[in-house]
């Protein structure tokens, strides 16, 4: 696998300066970068294929069959629903195909067959209509119940909005006040081949939803940009979060455990890198973790009011911007040409200060840049912009402080 | 009845000039280019369609080689995302739909008895709109920030106000196109109602022509609301307007209401000609009448019209009432009642028939059978709640997959080897046709078959990487792959070889087929029935 990314990418990487002061994955930005290159690249698909065919490593992974039953009620009985539609065409389909292939074996001309002249029958006509509506009746009966069911959002305990964001969740716990993102875990090089994949490669998070077992948490899914889904299997919940809306969708966890799940609707560039994991624990635990969080909260917002040095602010601005902007501009700032600008040498980010906190804060309209203000805390905020003005040679020795960010938030746009 | 073509030239200006055809092509390449002959456009039509499903197929090709492994080894996700948007484009309009509309400009004048199509300069412009169409599209790949990358569903505001700025030249090339299939369909609507043959009533018309009548039909419906769609994105990406911008008080689900009620009918528009190949062929090579015509007719006419309030069963995840729910659940799942009905009919025309395998009688009975596991999982998708498993995920693309690929696709082959020999006048090669289609067959299931499972088990569509535990249907999926786009270079191949030569055809060449069209010699004359044969 390795050898055949080498021999596509050699070439590039050789004519590129090697003095970025940020470390960053030049494999994946060379080909983000020119398309056309990729598409002539293509022109040696089917050699790869083979190349890759031969060097393929032994793929660890299970020969997973059927949906999960899930951890819930609601999943169990859309599991059963799926059950019995699926043994229904099962049925209707051998006998369908089974007095096909009876004919074709019996019916042929080279076995003397003469063919007969029947070609209606209003009977038989009339007979498979009736038949197949029944049976379909049948079956909308029990899916009505459990549709009902999963639309009754009432008496729940816990409720926590969740936020779609490119290409991140957000969860907010409306009552408890905890309030975080949830960002994809799985390290670049493993994405680019370059480390060992680990076992929950691509479904893993830095902040899981934690949530409790035996209670009825509603759910309130809405979007800051485009449209995202919200799936987790073993729950049966997916619904979509839109941006102006707010969706309902609910679940009550029989069992402790992690569950994962994925975006499901095509959100852009990363749709397939946010995942979600939900760790559904005991309720004691649950209020034990809601009391830490609600301390380190307070504690968080104290450091707003401490002075920062800049080389504190640049390292704690590297995390955020890898977490929060590197998706677009990507971990050498240099953007993808055409889609997301580069923050290399930009005058925003070397000259104007001003401008560069205001479209951080408040992003900037028709465009993929959001609105962070309302996203970040000051402090990661100031961090964040301090590190792109000193950052792959933008060496302002600018400092943005939190007090600057609060200033800037308290004047608004 | 040959005899009638032979004498075709009606001119009597020019009827002095005895001895030979003068109203035969053009020479050199102007003949395609002002051809308003229904079966140059009809040919053109279908080369067009061939070509842009061999692009359409690379791509699928660049989708599955990505996919074959976890993590990304060859394209990056901004750029999978344009193949997986365009593969869905191409196919959809580019493919599939002109290789319907080839095939009737071909077929249905002959099978009605007319000589030529009602419109045939507008039959013309029609045709000559798609390549430049198609070449706009495909040119936004080469454009800074790269060609659409939303999905063919395009939903906004990913397609509006997150879209690369090519989606202009995408809206305008789609405009195109929807020009292009609504003069087509009035074309086909005007030939069919007013140029049958004398005698030939309706319900004595072939399958196909009826069939493709009522596709027009659904085309003329649906393709403006399209349009409109489409002109609504350009006014909010442009021109300020909200329409899909909740921030400016529009609402991004009423784009995916109108999308789908262009959208649904869309499926059938390419599923119903379908329908009427298959049911000329199985007749044909099971030496037996047609089970249940008029049941026939009356199941694709109630399948179209069921196909305009069965829309939003594609938006069940987006936060309908529960009314709307359980009204779109039992109305799709009433879909499956019509179309039931034409499975059982084909079966039972097979029963008691004399059954031969030639080629277009392999594709149809493979037509069959997983056309059918297409509908089986569709019924499935019906179910709401187990939809919400369902949507979004590798089911689905396992799903429209096996209704369009061994659906769609290979009717469309069926229909080439059964029509061959009248286009060309020469047989096809059959043990290369026999090749082609198990070759087809062992590919189109490895692919998408196991697309199923790996849904099931969780993996979302439009992803360019995945988790782990998918990794081994996927790389038994991008073989299957492989496979079937490289048999279809064998059709190719297989194409040319009888269009060149090959044993003479006759003017029916098979024993138990019927229609006007099998009364005309083979090769079809340039011009065929300009005197209306006599229907009984």
């Amino acid at each position: 696998m390795d050898t055949v990314c080498k021999r596509t990418q050699k070439p590039c990487a050789a004519s590129m300066p090697r003095s970025f002061p940020v470390s960053e994955d030049k494999r994946f930005l060379l080909l983000a970068g020119d398309q056309k290159a990729q598409l002539f690249a293509l022109l040696l698909l089917p050699l790869l294929m083979l190349a890759q065919l031969l060097a393929a490593p032994k793929a660890q992974a299970d020969w997973e069959l059927n949906m999960p039953v899930g951890v819930t009620e609601i999943s169990a009985s859309v599991y059963n629903l799926h059950m019995t539609i699926f043994w229904i065409c099962v049925v209707i389909g051998l006998i369908v195909f089974g007095v096909m292939f009876w004919s074709i074996l019996h019916h042929r001309k080279s076995r003397g067959a003469k063919a007969a002249s029947f070609h209606e029958s209003t009977f038989v006509e009339i007979l498979w209509t009736v038949i197949p509506l029944l049976i379909l009746v049948g079956m909308a009966i029990p899916a009505t119940a459990t549709l009902r069911q999963m639309y009754d959002t009432s008496e729940s305990e816990v409720d926590i909005q969740i936020t779609g964001y490119q290409w991140k969740w957000r969860y907010q716990y409306l009552n408890e006040e905890i309030d975080f993102f949830s960002n994809l875990t799985t390290p670049k090089e493993q994405i680019n081949n370059q480390a060992e994949k680990t076992e929950n490669y691509l479904l893993e998070v830095d902040n899981p939803l934690l949530v409790p077992v035996g209670q009825k948490i509603r759910f309130l899914l809405t979007s800051n940009d485009v449209i995202h889904s919200w799936w987790v299997p073993d729950f049966a919940v997916k619904k979509d979060a839109i941006p102006g809306f707010i969706n309902e969708a609910w679940t009550k966890i029989d069992k402790p455990g992690i569950y994962r799940g994925q975006c499901a609707e095509l959100c852009g560039k990363d749709h397939g890198f946010m995942p979600i994991v939900v760790k559904a624990v005991p309720p004691e635990e649950y209020q034990n973790w809601v009391a830490e969080q609600q301390a380190a909260k307070a504690a968080k917002t104290a450091s707003a009011a401490k002075e920062w040095t800049l080389e504190e602010l640049v390292a704690k601005g590297e995390q955020v911007y890898n977490t929060a902007c590197a998706a677009c501009h990507q971990p050498n700032g240099m953007g993808i040409p055409g889609a997301f600008p580069a923050l290399k040498d930009s005058p925003l980010a070397t000259k104007d200060k001003e401008g560069h906190i205001r479209i951080v804060l408040f992003g900037k309209a028709g465009t993929a840049m959001a609105a962070y203000g309302s996203q970040f805390d000051p402090v990661d905020l100031a961090a964040v912009i301090t590190y792109e003005r000193n950052a792959w040679g933008n060496n302002t020795g600018e400092m943005v402080t939190p007090q600057d960010i609060q200033q800037h938030l308290k004047a608004g746009q | 009845m040959s005899d009638i073509a032979q004498s075709t030239s009606q001119s009597p200006s020019k009827s002095d000039q005895s001895g030979h055809d003068h109203h035969g092509p053009a020479k050199g390449i102007t003949r395609w280019i002002y051809t308003t002959n229904h079966k140059d456009i009809g040919t053109l039509y279908l080369w067009f369609s061939f070509i842009m499903f061999l692009t359409g197929g690379c791509m699928a090709l660049v989708i599955r080689s990505e996919l074959f492994q976890p993590g990304l080894q060859l394209v990056q996700p901004e750029f999978f995302n344009q193949m997986t948007t365009m593969h869905g484009l191409i196919m959809v309009f580019g493919a599939v739909m002109p290789a319907f509309v080839g095939l009737a400009n071909w077929m249905i004048p002959m099978m009605v008895g007319a000589p030529d199509m009602a419109l045939p300069r507008m039959n013309n412009l029609s045709f000559w709109i798609l390549p430049f169409a198609f070449a706009m599209l495909l040119s936004t790949l080469l454009m800074e920030g790269g060609g659409p990358n939303f999905g063919w569903t395009f939903y906004a505001p990913l397609s509006t106000t997150y879209a690369p700025p090519s989606v202009t030249f995408f809206i305008f090339s789609v405009h195109m196109m929807g020009i292009s299939s609504i003069m087509g369909a009035i074309n086909v609507i005007a030939t069919i109602l007013n140029m049958r043959a004398p005698g030939m009533t309706l319900m004595k018309m072939p399958l196909f022509v009826w069939t493709w009548l009522i596709t027009a039909f659904l085309l003329i419906a649906v393709m403006p609301v399209l349009a409109g769609v489409i002109t609504m994105m350009l006014m909010d990406i442009h021109f300020g307007t909200s329409f899909f911008d909740a921030g400016g008080g529009g609402d991004p689900v009423l784009f995916q209401h109108l999308f789908w009620f262009f959208g649904h009918p869309e499926v059938y528009i390419m599923i119903l000609p379908a329908f009427g190949i298959i049911s000329h062929i199985v007749p044909a090579f099971s030496r037996k009448r047609l089970f249940g015509y008029a049941s026939m007719v009356y199941a694709t006419a109630s399948i179209a019209l069921l196909s305009f309030i069965v829309w939003a069963h594609h938006m069940f995840t987006v936060g309908l009432p529960l009314a709307g729910e359980l009204f779109f659940m039992y109305s799709t799942m009433l879909i499956a009642v019509p179309t039931g009905v034409k499975v059982f009919n084909w079966v039972s025309t097979m029963f008691r028939g004399a059954m031969t395998f030639e080629t277009p009688m392999l594709f149809a009975i493979g037509f069959i059978v997983l056309f059918t596991i297409g509908g089986f999982s569709g019924l499935m998708l019906a179910i709401s709640p187990a939809d919400f498993q369902y949507h979004d995920t590798y089911f689905v693309v396992a799903h429209f997959h096996y209704v369009l690929v061994p659906g769609a696709v290979f009717s469309i082959i069926a229909g080439a080897y059964y029509w061959l020999p009248k286009w060309t006048g020469h047989m096809y090669d059959e043990c290369l046709g026999k090749w082609h289609f198990w070759l087809s067959m062992i590919g189109v299931n490895l692919t998408f078959f196991p697309m199923h499972f790996i849904g099931l088990a969780g993996m979302p569509r439009r992803i360019p990487d995945y988790a782990l535990q998918f990794a081994d249907f996927n790389m038994i999926a991008s073989i299957g792959g492989f496979l079937f786009g490289f048999s279809q270079l064998l059709f190719l191949y297989i194409v040319i070889k009888c269009i060149r030569g090959g044993k003479q055809a006759e003017a029916n060449p098979w024993e138990g087929a019927e229609g006007l069209e099998w009364e005309v010699p083979s090769p079809a004359p340039y011009h065929t029935f300009s005197t209306p044969p006599e229907v009984k």
